[in-house]
């Protein structure tokens, strides 16, 4: 169990993950990924300012866990991350998706320290993770790797070739959270393309699941600490999100997949973090 | 003429440089026994992984493997080597530079049996305009062997295009080969041919037999596609009469497209391509009966360079 201590370290870093996307990567008038960017920031936050074993100041370090965003869209709570982190100043983040920028709309593993692999064609990102897993068993490393995906990239085929791949592997240093936030571009994904149902399909393919509240420090934890435990078999964490969390305007709202805030919703995207603050 | 197989040469290869290296690993969409990578599978079956048949997964495992610091090696026949994995092969191996090299076996039309589906005539094209994609197409066994060893050495990703039948030699032990490098097998005057793989003996037998005609025929063998020396074709092709290409492949995008774009440069030198005219493969029931439908003979190449030089 973590201490109350983490859990609130934790709920901070994410309510400052939340900060930078509002404030250094988006802003008036700036398109951004923010409704899934904001779903998976406790996620993000966990992982990066506790479980995972990493060094900001030695970004190649060979012993680190690994962390990669398939669903590379949501780079932006990725660089608020990194930056907060300390991998790079935190005044690259106004100068996001710019020409020459180190910060690419999409993770760029060549000009971004921190950034492992370039994700963001969908679906991609599990089958890389497993790759990366298998080498650093066969080198006999301990490191782990962690893969977010969203739910609505479960449509891509290669996800199931890749699941299929890590449980005949027994690929046991793989974790893969999936950030279900149950909308895509569009809209709702039970409307579209329906990916439900998800835990069954991942326990079909020979995961062992966990399903919690994608927004539960205490549960990720939980889950994470679980999946360490977890031998034989890849983990798949099903956390469930609400898309925009935290922002009440692009809470659960499609047009905030990649949406622009006008100056109003900017005042209240800021409103709404301020009454997060302890 | 003696002959042997690129499939084979290419898995002996493998195995050779994974005795050298631990950090060789291969991967498979069930056609090792074509491609041959079972050889690899046999020696290290520990860092030989069966990806099923699921090139996809395939390709994008391997960029994982290259960012662990392994040197993959993908197997599949040409057509899906390149084709079912475009994507992947773009956007995380091609974007980040990674040394993960792609062996297309079964290329052309050297899978005659199969027909349209499993007969590659754009991988070179495809491929050829991937970012930071090197492409090989080798000419012989011994070719092929040296070229493994050099894709495991280039850093980024190189694709090699590998003929499913037995070849006769143009190289030998003793012969260098350097990626990007043109390689001339033959010496004349009049007209030159940049070819490559199968076409290369095709370009020699036609070149031979316009000797007794007084037409004097250069032949290079350009197995390294790309990247191309584009100044040096431009040095090679001056004070020729005419330029020819010949490739076991579509007009549109190859080798024929990559030495024009090299003479693009210059006037005055006329180019003829050889090649498949925008059309997929058919099923034959043997690979020179194929070659011979589609005009990739040295009848073929012979024609084209007397009509070039108007000595139709």
């Amino acid at each position: 169990m973590a201490s109350q201590a983490t859990i609130d370290h934790l709920e901070a870093k994410a309510l400052a993950l939340r900060d930078h996307i509002v404030n250094d990567l988006t802003g008036v008038g700036k398109v951004g990924h923010l409704g899934g960017s904001c779903s998976s920031a406790e996620i993000v936050a966990a992982l990066y300012f506790h479980k995972m074993k990493h060094d900001p100041q030695n970004p190649a370090l060979p012993d680190r866990d690994r962390f990669l965003l398939s669903k590379g869209h949501a780079a932006l709570v990725q660089y608020a991350a990194l930056a907060e982190a300390g991998y790079f100043p935190k005044e690259e983040m106004k100068k996001v998706k710019t020409l020459g920028a180190m910060l690419q709309g999409h993770p760029d593993m060549t000009r971004t320290p921190g950034i492992e692999a370039n994700t963001g064609s969908l679906g991609q990102g599990l089958s890389i993770a497993c790759g990366m897993a298998l080498g650093l068993r066969l080198d006999g490393q301990a490191s782990k790797v962690y893969v977010l995906i969203g739910d609505g990239e479960l449509a891509e085929g290669q996800i199931w070739e890749a699941a299929m791949a890590a449980s005949y592997y027994k690929i046991d240093n793989l974790v893969a959270i999936v950030d279900r936030n149950r909308l895509q571009a569009t809209g709702a994904i039970c409307d579209r393309f329906d990916t439900n149902p998800v835990t069954p399909k991942w326990a079909a393919f020979g995961w062992e699941t966990i399903e919690i509240d994608g927004h539960d420090i205490g549960a990720i934890l939980g889950a994470l600490d679980k999946a360490d435990r977890i031998k034989g078999k890849p983990t798949v964490i099903i956390a469930e999100t609400v898309k925009g969390k935290c922002i009440s305007f692009a809470e659960n709202n499609p047009a905030f997949h990649n949406g622009a805030m006008t100056p109003e919703q900017w005042e209240i995207a800021k409103s709404d973090l301020n009454k997060l603050r302890r | 003429m003696a002959t042997k197989s690129q499939r084979q040469a290419y898995g002996e290869a493998l195995v050779e440089l994974g005795k050298e290296n631990k950090n060789i690993v291969a991967l498979e969409a069930d056609l090792g026994k074509s491609t041959m990578s079972i050889l690899f599978q046999q020696q290290f079956p520990e860092r030989y992984f069966e990806m099923g048949i699921a090139e996809a997964n395939m390709a994008s495992t391997a960029a994982g493997l290259a960012l662990t610091g392994k040197i993959p090696f993908i197997n599949s026949f040409a057509v899906f080597a390149t084709g079912r994995c475009y994507d992947q092969l773009r956007q995380t191996i091609a974007i980040a530079g990674l040394n993960v090299n792609i062996c297309g076996s079964s290329a052309g039309l050297s899978d005659f049996g199969d027909g349209s589906t499993h007969q590659s005539v754009e991988d070179m094209a495809t491929m050829r305009v991937i970012p930071g994609m090197t492409v090989l197409v080798p000419v012989d066994a011994i070719e092929t062997r040296k070229m493994v060893r050099a894709m495991a050495a280039h850093p980024g990703p190189c694709y090699i295009r590998i003929n499913r039948n037995d070849l006769p030699f143009f190289t030998d032990e003793e012969s260098e080969f350097e990626i990007g490098k043109l390689y001339p097998v033959r010496e004349g005057g009049d007209v030159i041919v940049f070819a490559n793989g199968v076409m290369v003996s095709k370009a020699v037998e036609a070149a031979e037999a316009l000797a007794g005609e007084g037409i004097s025929v250069k032949v290079v063998n350009v197995s390294t596609v790309k990247p191309l020396d584009k100044q040096a074709v431009i040095a090679m092709a001056k004070g020729f009469r005419a330029v020819v290409t010949a490739e076991e492949h579509s007009v549109i995008g190859g080798l024929g497209s990559a030495i024009a774009e090299a003479l693009s440069e210059i006037k005055d030198i006329p180019l003829a391509i050889v090649g498949i005219e925008d059309r997929f493969g058919t099923s034959a029931t043997n690979y020179d009966e194929l070659l011979v439908y589609y005009g990739l003979t040295a009848d073929a190449v012979k024609a084209r360079i007397k009509k070039i030089i108007g000595k139709e």
